[in-house]
């Protein structure tokens, strides 16, 4: 039985702190399949595209009738624990600062055995289901949980390490003038954050909501403009050294293709509220995030930016916004470079069109800020880094997977 | 119906092995793998009265060589082999070196196969080793707490002792055993004696693995001779007949957990082409990292059935003196484990021992040794599984 994780004690300022080490990060190439399963939360194992046999470890022909033509295969995830051991000596500084550490054998009921972390709620023997978790080099290693799901089971201190549960950690939202930035800051207290940052920009102008926000259990207020990079450096002086996650909500949304507009005012604007933001940001509170990356219980874990979808294609309507979240996507991208040595992930959450004035004229389906808020939190609990919210964002991740040549087509209709 | 015949396999005539060869082992050392097979090289030629032109069949077996390979070596040592082979396959090399070597001969490739097995151990390079042992090692056993083989053969270990009730006790006697035996071997790293006690109550290194159950590695390197018996006799050399070898490679894929080899697959091919039954043998060296193995080798090899290696230890007593003598010098577990030498240990002591020239206790008529060679754990199991017949001039 896993025991409920206490809150952190306050930091002893005078003790060193703990330097992030990675867990060891070569991989095959082919093992990248398995990567972009965990960073999307799916299960499946790599299996041959002729003869259909699945497989495990990654391989480059299929074992079965030496096919070169492997792919990744859904299946089940659930299996038995033949075996495990607790490593007490381990050879990797990361595995030995966080010794005793388990480790075990699935024989997975779709055939494949798998050697895993181990929950310790796992019994041996016992029946277990596997994830594909990304650990704290980025890469998907296998990882069993009891099956049914025991209490406190987030808690363990092998699943913490996979995870960037928003529980006792002290997260910055971004922006709190929005319905999103209010939603996340809502769902994160919800989800046992010991404190919720809430950044507003010139707070004298009042906003709908900004009582309700006020009023939240551990939501501070702070000052916060992102285009102004004072403004973002003052904030991460003051609260830098204890922001463990960001969730970057910050949008500026126009109409408009590049004919329509005249001059390059709002496109710069663009650009200062999502692309330039997210670099001051990344300054400001990068560096000491993958500092703080191997903090204790509540290590600086993730950075979450929200995209609209369109940053992955131009939508022409909205084309110079387009633009703009892709210029922040592809920085991000380099974000997530950057962080990645001090374990620090960063989670990309894509939507479609938003409950936003902006989107007005839009038909229906659109996303609400609940919806977005929820799926940050169902991402930061099972540590994924790439995320797609509703049925927009999906449809189109689905087309582009397909056809990019026939999603640009008819995005341009 | 199969598709073709397989012709039956052909005996190894008077192909013989000799000149034992050990470099005496270092826990670490600032030399390199050349330096160490470079020794070994030399002492073979020592022992057997020979110039290195002589040597016109060259095998080596070396994790460590990098980015040499055997090739390279020739031009490194002065030599010009008409028969080179290069196989960095760790605890099988030894019995996959010998049957290259004798086939080689045997067909006149060439008349004298010098075989080297040796590696160095520089204070980072097992810890490097590692992480990089094998593709699979690196995809999906490394990133999974870096226990190393320890924790791979701790799963094989566990699942073994559920499965047939052995317990630490039958691990621990083999060790102690063999800890026995190394006190008389002068090479040994391990100096002090070893009780069951010392065994049982040693920290765990990745459970039911613990302390004294794991090879310390090192530096190290062992090499032999094999030639015709009139080249032998030429020179003037002690030598042993080789009876009978199997070997097998990625045996019993289907089982989940590993509890059974290779051996197991061609076992009744050994001792038939040996013409001898497992009562015959006068000692038996298995591979020995970690002692499970041992006991799953017992079996595989015929000395008792599946499952009954525990009966079978608390049967024997193991020793150089005592019943079924068993890795008569220390083993890689008392010796060391120097890297691909490890697969030449048990290999080099049996023909010592089958010469009468034990550097320490020598087994009394010894007139039939087995030697097994296993290894290669590049996932989940270990992969190759080889064993030899050796027999008494």
């Amino acid at each position: 039985m896993t025991a409920p994780l206490p809150p952190p004690k306050r930091k002893n300022p005078l003790k060193r702190t703990r330097l992030p080490v990675s867990p060891p990060d070569l991989r095959s190439r082919q093992s990248h399949l398995l990567t972009r399963a965990a960073a999307e939360g799916r299960f499946g194992l790599p299996t041959c595209l002729d003869c259909g046999a699945l497989h495990y470890p990654p391989r480059d022909a299929c074992p079965h009738c030496l096919s070169s033509r492997i792919g990744m295969r859904e299946c089940s995830a659930l299996g038995t624990l033949a075996a495990t051991t607790t490593v007490q000596i381990s050879n990797n500084v990361y595995f030995r600062e966080r010794s005793p550490w388990r480790v075990g054998l699935v024989t997975l009921d779709a055939g494949p055995g798998v050697v895993a972390h181990v929950h310790g709620d796992c019994a041996d023997g016992g029946r277990v289901r596997l994830d594909w978790r990304l650990d704290r080099s980025g890469n998907a290693t296998a990882f069993a949980v009891p099956d049914p799901p025991s209490p406190n089971m987030m808690d363990d201190p092998q699943m913490r390490e996979m995870t960037l549960d928003p529980k006792h950690r002290r997260v910055l939202v971004t922006d709190g003038r929005t319905a999103l930035g209010q939603a996340m800051a809502k769902a994160l207290s919800d989800a046992g954050a010991a404190l919720v940052f809430v950044g507003i920009a010139e707070a004298w102008k009042p906003f709908p909501g900004s009582e309700r926000l006020s009023a939240m259990r551990g939501v501070e207020i702070m000052p916060l403009d992102m285009t102004d990079t004072d403004s973002v450096n003052d904030l991460a002086d003051a609260i830098g050294a204890r922001v463990d996650i960001i969730v970057n909500t910050g949008a500026h949304i126009r109409p408009g293709g590049l004919l329509e507009r005249k001059g390059v005012t709002v496109a710069r604007e663009e650009l200062e509220a999502g692309y330039l933001a997210l670099l001051r940001l990344a300054q400001g509170f990068g560096p000491v995030m993958r500092f703080r990356g191997a903090d204790g219980a509540n290590s600086a874990c993730a950075w979450v930016n929200v995209f609209s979808i369109y940053a992955q294609m131009a939508w022409p309507a909205y084309g110079a916004w387009s633009a703009a979240q892709a210029a922040m996507l592809n920085a991000s991208l380099s974000l997530r470079g950057e962080l990645r040595p001090g374990g620090v992930r960063v989670v990309h959450v894509f939507t479609g069109p938003t409950e936003d004035e902006w989107f007005q004229p839009l038909p229906p389906p659109k996303v609400a800020a609940g919806q977005i808020a929820s799926a940050v939190v169902d991402a930061l609990r099972r540590g994924l880094e790439d995320v797609y919210v509703g049925d927009v964002a999906q449809d189109f991740r689905a087309r582009l997977d397909l056809n990019p040549k026939a999603l640009e087509r008819e995005l341009g209709q | 119906m199969a598709r073709f015949a397989v012709p039956p396999r052909q005996g190894y005539g008077d192909v013989v092995v000799c000149a034992p060869v050990t470099v005496p082992y270092q826990r670490y050392s600032t030399e390199s793998a050349h330096w160490w097979i470079g020794r070994a090289l030399k002492a073979l030629t020592e022992t057997a009265g020979l110039r290195r032109q002589d040597l016109d069949g060259f095998l080596v077996s070396s994790f460590t060589l990098f980015p040499d390979t055997a090739i390279g070596l020739t031009q490194h040592y002065g030599l010009s082999p008409r028969w080179l082979d290069h196989i960095p396959m760790g605890g099988a090399s030894g019995i996959l070196a010998l049957r290259k070597a004798a086939r080689a001969v045997q067909a006149g490739d060439c008349a004298i196969a010098a075989c080297v097995a040796g590696d160095t151990n520089h204070v980072d390079s097992f810890r490097k080793s590692l992480s990089t042992f094998s593709r699979f090692a690196q995809d999906a056993v490394y990133p999974y707490g870096s226990g190393g083989p320890n924790a791979s053969f701790a799963l094989i270990c566990a699942h073994y002792m559920r499965m047939y009730g052995a317990t630490r006790e039958d691990f621990g006697k083999l060790a102690v055993a063999q800890r026995a035996n190394a006190l008389r071997f002068p090479h040994a790293l391990m100096r002090k004696p070893l009780t069951l006690d010392d065994y049982l109550s040693a920290r765990m290194i990745a459970d039911p693995i613990g302390l004294y159950d794991c090879v310390m590695p090192c530096a190290g390197a062992e090499a032999f001779l094999v030639m015709r018996e009139a080249t032998a006799r030429a020179l003037g050399l002690p030598f042993a007949r080789l009876l009978a070898t199997i070997e097998r490679h990625n045996a019993h894929a289907e089982d989940a957990i590993q509890h059974r080899g290779g051996w197991s697959v061609d076992i009744g091919e050994l001792y038939t082409m040996a013409g001898i039954a497992p009562e015959a043998l006068s000692f038996i060296q298995t591979y020995d990292d970690y002692p499970v193995i041992s006991l799953m080798q017992l079996e595989d090899l015929g000395l008792c059935a599946k499952g009954e290696a525990k009966d079978f230890v608390r049967a024997n007593s193991f020793t150089v003196d005592g019943t079924m003598p068993h890795n008569t010098s220390g083993g890689q577990l008392s010796v060391g484990q120097a890297g691909c030498a490890g697969g030449f240990l048990g290999m080099v002591e049996a023909i010592r021992q089958l010469t009468g020239t034990a550097l320490g206790g020598q087994v009394a008529n010894a007139r039939y040794g087995l030697v097994s060679g296993f290894g290669m754990i590049t996932y989940d199991r270990g992969l190759a599984s080889g064993a030899a017949i050796l027999g008494g001039a």
